[in-house]
Order: structure tokens, then C-alpha cells, then sequence
């Protein structure tokens, strides 16, 4: 029985479809996405909105936050520190930083982005399920940092994918990432499961 | 019976965990046997060589910090090197002095990372990295009592370093460089002699003499081939020439090897920490430099033993107050050109762990 | 100490080997014909006594005029180093014979210099595109650039 399998590219094909992806996301992402921050307002309808069985739901979501590991430059090394035993991110319930994306629910981004890495975020973040976060860490990810005026960095993750907290620094220590990742927890907490 | 297979081809893609960064393979596979690799780069490609020749030569300085991270000062090192012998300034002796004990921590502090990314690499999952990491923080704890960051620390400029040490650095230092030998006594006896280690490195991913010096090779990718060639030795920068040390040599040029090679540069950086720390002079940390720098015309090629390799600089000057040509002259892209005859006939498990012994980063490979 | 060698010797000894190839020689640097690159490349490798075994690093440089290339030879046996450059005054199209065969070093500096610079080398085995993407229009690190 003949099965019937697909050609085999030749890396040049590669390169070339993986080029008009970049040049099609370039194109496509000019502007940036707006930060969905509605739930800074969420004070005044809170008692309305958030049932007892939510608060229960969004305390146990905040306890056992995975993150992902997306290090993509010296930041990284910082985030690997706030894993370390001495800033320990594992007495938050974040022990093991998952690998995959269909594994996590937090994605911090940590390091530059340039145009060539671009697909692959949004690549990993789709494929990540609800509900989600991201974290934009570091001056780069933030707004391109120093690298802004290059030819190849795209100026903030925020153009790519939406972020829910930034953490300024360059890099930032890992005490201002846990200052991040309690801002996480606190909108987690004002999220309601009727979303 | 013959079975007919066909190659496959694996991507392994810039998010992995084991690629250290952001770096891509095209591994073609026939079932678990490597047939060939494909590095491609460029995921983080920032362009600072062009950025670079829009900012002043003391501007400069930061973009030097964010190529090898694990590293910064030595790459700030380099580039400071390169701008004094091109504009023919003097270094202050403290400053010299500063500079070496610094340099050497950073090597310490590099290889501890190098050595426990390789043993996680291997499977020894984050535990090695940990007990490594735990002296890492010592170190800096120490760094941030002189400049104030941990990661990128933008100390060096050009005439010296930025500021002077504060009176609790020597002490700090002194006891940290007593108890170092232990620590690496500890690390061999849980590891050099470990049966998981020993067959799964040695013999594997060997890069023979004469190919790695047709590759230009450098650091401890070269050295462990058998070639003794350590640029603080052939061609001594700042003050090296005034210490004694040892440059360790492997024979076999394979993964253990590397990894051994590794841990004695360690020692050795020990020991010349213990020979320039009572030696320190008191005087100035940073001579007198115009803040606008303006170099005669011509061109300079200034290099140093960074942990990854031979890290050189190359700038051209026009006698304006930025370079006309910022190159920089990334060791581990270079170590990398031998991976495809290191790893073929051996399986993905093999390919893994070669190519976390030639420690690359990509911050210096990308620029 | 790794001495510098001077130019102008070694210029004299290359011209013995191969007439009309050394365009210009100073203390610091040689300056050779595109045409003539490899051959001196494999002249500087094999003979004793220069034994350049060693290829430290592989560069384009863009004065308006021209492209220049610049190599920096070792030799890790007699510890001497030599700087050797080259140009290309056409711009729209420049083409250098590759080195590849004599040191692979060269490999994937030659590919970032045809990626950055445009300058395309041939005999290369695999010339693309190294740190940017296969599509990318132009060459960014030209001084017309941006």
C-alpha cells in the first residue's frame, strides 16, 4: 500500500517561508497592542461581579501559578536567580518553570525581541490555553531598550502579544520580578470565572 | 530483511531548553543517528555593531556588557583595551590591579555556569546548577559592593574603572577566595569521578588538533584539542605577564575534556587572585580621559582571554567622537563552525551535550 | 609576545612568489588584488617560516570609495601575526574569491559579511544569509544604510 507523504523541503524553502512570515508579522504589527488593563477599574464593580466560588477559584489559581521560560537574553539570568534558593519563586507555588507552552499559564518574557524571533513568540503564545498572562521583563521587552533604533528589534513585546505587567530594570533585579508576579496575583485575583 | 529508512529532519527550535538561548538547529536524523546539523542564528541579532557607530567610545561601553552576559566586565574589558592602545592612554596601577581581580572573579563566575549548564545538559536536572549557583551569588554579592548591579555592570571605562572598591570588598574577598578551593573539592568529588559523567562524555564530541586550529578555535575549546595557546600567556594585556599560573591542557579534545579544563582554569583563577590581592597598590582608579574622546586615525585589533575564547575588538577611528567601524569578534560563533564534525554518527543525546560543552551565548554569537 | 610582523617584508616576500599581486604594503598591513587573495592566503599558510595557521578574524570595512576586507593572521607556532587587507572599488556588486578552503574559519565570518556588507565570496559552500532573514532587503551595516 502506497502512503502518500508529503515533499520534503530543502532548507533554502525553509529560510524563504520562514522570511515571509517575518516580513508578513513586520507589516501586520505596526502598531501596539493595548494593554488589557480593565481591571484596574474593577475596584468599583467588584463586589458585584466576584462570587465567593471565584475568590476561591482565582486564591487557588494564584497559588500555583507555572510559568514559562522564555529567556530570550540577560534577563534570563536574572529569572533563572528568582528560581535559585536564594529568591526562591517556588514559596509562591512556582516551582518548575515549564518548558512547553501548553503546559503553563504565565509567559515572561525576559530579553529582546527581534523580528527573526517574532513568529515564535506569537507561536508560543497562541498555543498557550486560557486563562493567560504574559510579563514583559526587562528594558527591551518593554520598549526595545537600549537596542530601540535597530534595524531588527521590535520595539516592545506589547506590538506582538498583549502583556499584563511590566518590570522595568535592565536587568531587573529578581526582587522587582516577584514585585511583578504579585501584581500578576493581584489581577488574577479580580478575575471572575464569567469571562 | 532489510528495513528502509528514511532521513528525518528535526527541528530544534529557538525555544528549547537545552539550546541555551535563542538558537536553532536543523538536525537531520536517520532514526536516532545525527546526520547532520544546521546551526541557524540571528534570533537575537540587535545590530549593535551599527548602533555602535552612532554613540561615543565612553557610550559604547554598555552595548560591550549585553554581548557575553555571564561575562560583562571582560567584555568591557576588551573593548577598553582595544580604545587605550588605539588613542595611547596609561592605566593607573590600581587600576591595572582592579581590573585582574575582577577579570578573574568574572572567569570564576562564567565557568561555574558553563560547568553546571553542562551537568543539567547531561540530566543532572537543576542540581548541579544550584550547588553552583550558590557560590555565583557570593561572587555577586561581591560585584554589587563595587558597581552596584549583578548582571551588566558597565565598571571599566576607558583610563581605568568607574569607581573605587568600598572597604568591605578586600575582607569579603579574601574570605571567598579561601573557600573556593573547597567548593571545587566538593564539585570533583561529587562529579569527576561519576560513571554517568565518564561514559557519557568521554570520547564523545571530539574535536581534533589540527581542525581546531583550522577553525580558529580559542579558550577551552582549543585547549582541551591539546593546544597550548592562552592569550594571557602569548600575548599578555594589562599586567598578566607579573603572575604565575598554570594553563591546564587536555589531550583527548572531547566533551569531559572540555569540561575539566574548565574547572583547573577555576583553580587557576584562584590562584591568581591570591597573588594579586596583596599586592594592590593605593593611587588613582581612573586616569584622565576628555569625556569626548577623539582617537588619532587608524585602526587597532585588541584582544583578550575572555571564558568563552579569544574575545578581540577591531576599530577604525577617523578622529571623530565615534568609531567608524565597531566589530567585534564573537568566540563562540567561530567554536561553533566544527559542531556538524563533531556530532555526526553520534545520537541526539550526544549532539546535546556537545554542544553545551563548547558553551556558547548567544548574546555573542548574535551581537 | 606576539610580534606584529612588519609589512613591507612580507609584502617583498609575497611579491617574489606571486608578481603584481601586492597592490600597496605599510608597517602595519598588506594590501593585495582581489584576484590574487587566494593564492596568497595558501602562500602565507604553507610556507615555513611564515606558517599562518591561525585566522584570528575575518572583516569588511566601508570607506565610501571601496570595500575593504581585512584578515588578521597568527601563526601559534612562531607566535607572529600579520594584518592582510584587500578591496573591492565595485560597489553594486563586489565579489572576492573565498578562503574557505585554506582556513575554515572563515566559514560563517565570510556569511556575515555577505549578509551585513553584500559582498559576495565565491567559492563559499553554503553563502546565505546568516543573521538576517532570508527576504531581507539591503545590507545594513553600509554607510548609505538607514
Amino acid at each position: 500500500m502506497e502512503i502518500e507523504r508529503p515533499e520534503i523541503a530543502s532548507p533554502h524553502e525553509i529560510d524563504v517561508a520562514e522570511a515571509s512570515r517575518i516580513e508578513q508579522l513586520r507589516e501586520s504589527c505596526q502598531q501596539p497592542i493595548p494593554d488589557p488593563d480593565a481591571w484596574l477599574d474593577e475596584e468599583i464593580r467588584r463586589n458585584v461581579l466576584v462570587t465567593t466560588v471565584d475568590y476561591v477559584l482565582d486564591w487557588a489559581r494564584t497559588r500555583s501559578i507555572f510559568p514559562l521560560m522564555f529567556g530570550l537574553a540577560c534577563c534570563a539570568f536574572e529569572m533563572i536567580g528568582t528560581a535559585t534558593s536564594r529568591f526562591d519563586i517556588s514559596r509562591f507555588g512556582m516551582d518548575i518553570f515549564r518548558w512547553s507552552p501548553r503546559q503553563a499559564d504565565l509567559m515572561i518574557v525576559a530579553g529582546t525581541l527581534t523580528w527573526k524571533m517574532a513568529p515564535a513568540v506569537k507561536l508560543v503564545y497562541e498555543q498557550m490555553a486560557e486563562p493567560k498572562w504574559v510579563i514583559a521583563m526587562g528594558a527591551c521587552a518593554i520598549s526595545g531598550g537600549t537596542f530601540r533604533e535597530s534595524y531588527s528589534v521590535v520595539p516592545g513585546i506589547n506590538r506582538i502579544i498583549p502583556v499584563d505587567v511590566y518590570v522595568p530594570g535592565c536587568p531587573p533585579r529578581p526582587e522587582g520580578l516577584i514585585h511583578g508576579i504579585r501584581q500578576i496575583h493581584e489581577k488574577v485575583l479580580k478575575d471572575s470565572i464569567r469571562r | 530483511m532489510a528495513i528502509r529508512t528514511e532521513p528525518f529532519i528535526l527541528n530544534m527550535g529557538p525555544q528549547h531548553p537545552s539550546t541555551h538561548g535563542v538558537f536553532r538547529m536543523r538536525v537531520t536524523l536517520d532514526g536516532e543517528v545525527v546526520v547532520d546539523v544546521e546551526p541557524v542564528v540571528g534570533y537575537l541579532h540587535r545590530g549593535i555593531e551599527k548602533l555602535a557607530e552612532t554613540r561615543t567610545y565612553t557610550q559604547n561601553i554598555p552595548f560591550t556588557d549585553r554581548l557575553d552576559y555571564l561575562a560583562s566586565m571582560t567584555n568591557n574589558l576588551a573593548y577598553v583595551l582595544a580604545v587605550e592602545k588605539l588613542a595611547g592612554i596609561e592605566v593607573p596601577e590600581r587600576a591595572e590591579y582592579l581590573r585582574i581581580v575582577i577579570a578573574e572573579m568574572m572567569r570564576i563566575s562564567s565557568h561555574l555556569m558553563a560547568v553546571g549548564f553542562f551537568l543539567n545538559d547531561l540530566g543532572a536536572m537543576m542540581t548541579p546548577v544550584l550547588y553552583m549557583w550558590r557560590e555565583r551569588e557570593k561572587l555577586l554579592d561581591l560585584f554589587e559592593m563595587v558597581c552596584g548591579q549583578r548582571l551588566t555592570y558597565n565598571y571599566m571605562r576607558i583610563g581605568g574603572v568607574s569607581h573605587d572598591i568600598p572597604e568591605e570588598f578586600l575582607p569579603a574577598l579574601k574570605r571567598f577566595v579561601a573557600e573556593m578551593p573547597g567548593f571545587l573539592d566538593e564539585y570533583d568529588q561529587l562529579l569527576a569521578q561519576n560513571e554517568i559523567v565518564l561514559a557519557r562524555s568521554k570520547g564523545v564530541g571530539v574535536l581534533p588538533e589540527d581542525t581546531a586550529i583550522n577553525i580558529a578555535a580559542s579558550g577551552p575549546v582549543l585547549r582541551a584539542s591539546g593546544v597550548k595557546w592562552d592569550v594571557r600567556r602569548a600575548d599578555p594585556y594589562s599586567i598578566y605577564d607579573r603572575f604565575d599560573f598554570d594553563i591546564p591542557v587536555g589531550s583527548a579534545g572531547d566533551c569531559y575534556d572540555r569540561y575539566w579544563v574548565r574547572v583547573q582554569e577555576m583553580r587557576q583563577s584562584v590562584r591568581i587572585l591570591e597573588q594579586a590581592i596583596p599586592q594592590l597598590p593605593a593611587g588613582e582608579v581612573c586616569a584622565e580621559v576628555p569625556q569626548l574622546l577623539r582617537p588619532p586615525v587608524g585602526e587597532v585589533y585588541g584582544r583578550i582571554e575572555a571564558p568563552k575564547g579569544e574575545l578581540g575588538f577591531y576599530l577604525v577611528s577617523d578622529n571623530s567622537i565615534a568609531p567608524y567601524r565597531f566589530r567585534i569578534r564573537p568566540p563562540t560563533l567561530i567554536n561553533l563552525t566544527a559542531l556538524r564534525d563533531m556530532v555526526i554518527g553520534w545520537k541526539v543525546a550526544d549532539l546535546i551535550i556537545t554542544f553545551g560543552s563548547i558553551d556558547v551565548c548567544l548574546g555573542e554569537i548574535d551581537r | 609576545m606576539t610580534v606584529a610582523l612588519n609589512g613591507e617584508e612580507i609584502a617583498k616576500k609575497i611579491a617574489e612568489a606571486f608578481p603584481d599581486s601586492v597592490a600597496s604594503a605599510d608597517k602595519a598591513a598588506v594590501i593585495v588584488t582581489s584576484q590574487s587573495l587566494y593564492q596568497v592566503a595558501e602562500f602565507l599558510k604553507n610556507t615555513p617560516g611564515l606558517d599562518f595557521d591561525y585566522l584570528n578574524d575575518l572583516t569588511a570595512v566601508d570607506y565610501l570609495d571601496y570595500l575593504e576586507v581585512v584578515y588578521h593572521l597568527t601563526s601559534l607556532k612562531h607566535n607572529h601575526s600579520l594584518v592582510l587587507r584587500t578591496r573591492c572599488y565595485d560597489r553594486e556588486e563586489p565579489v572576492l574569491p573565498s578562503v574557505v578552503r585554506v582556513w575554515r574559519a572563515a566559514d560563517y565570518q565570510e556569511r556575515e559579511v555577505y549578509d551585513l556588507m553584500g559582498i559576495t565570496f565565491e567559492g563559499h559552500p553554503n553563502l546565505k544569509r546568516l543573521l538576517l532573514w532570508e527576504g531581507f532587503v539591503g545590507h545594513p551595516l553600509r554607510r548609505g544604510y538607514l
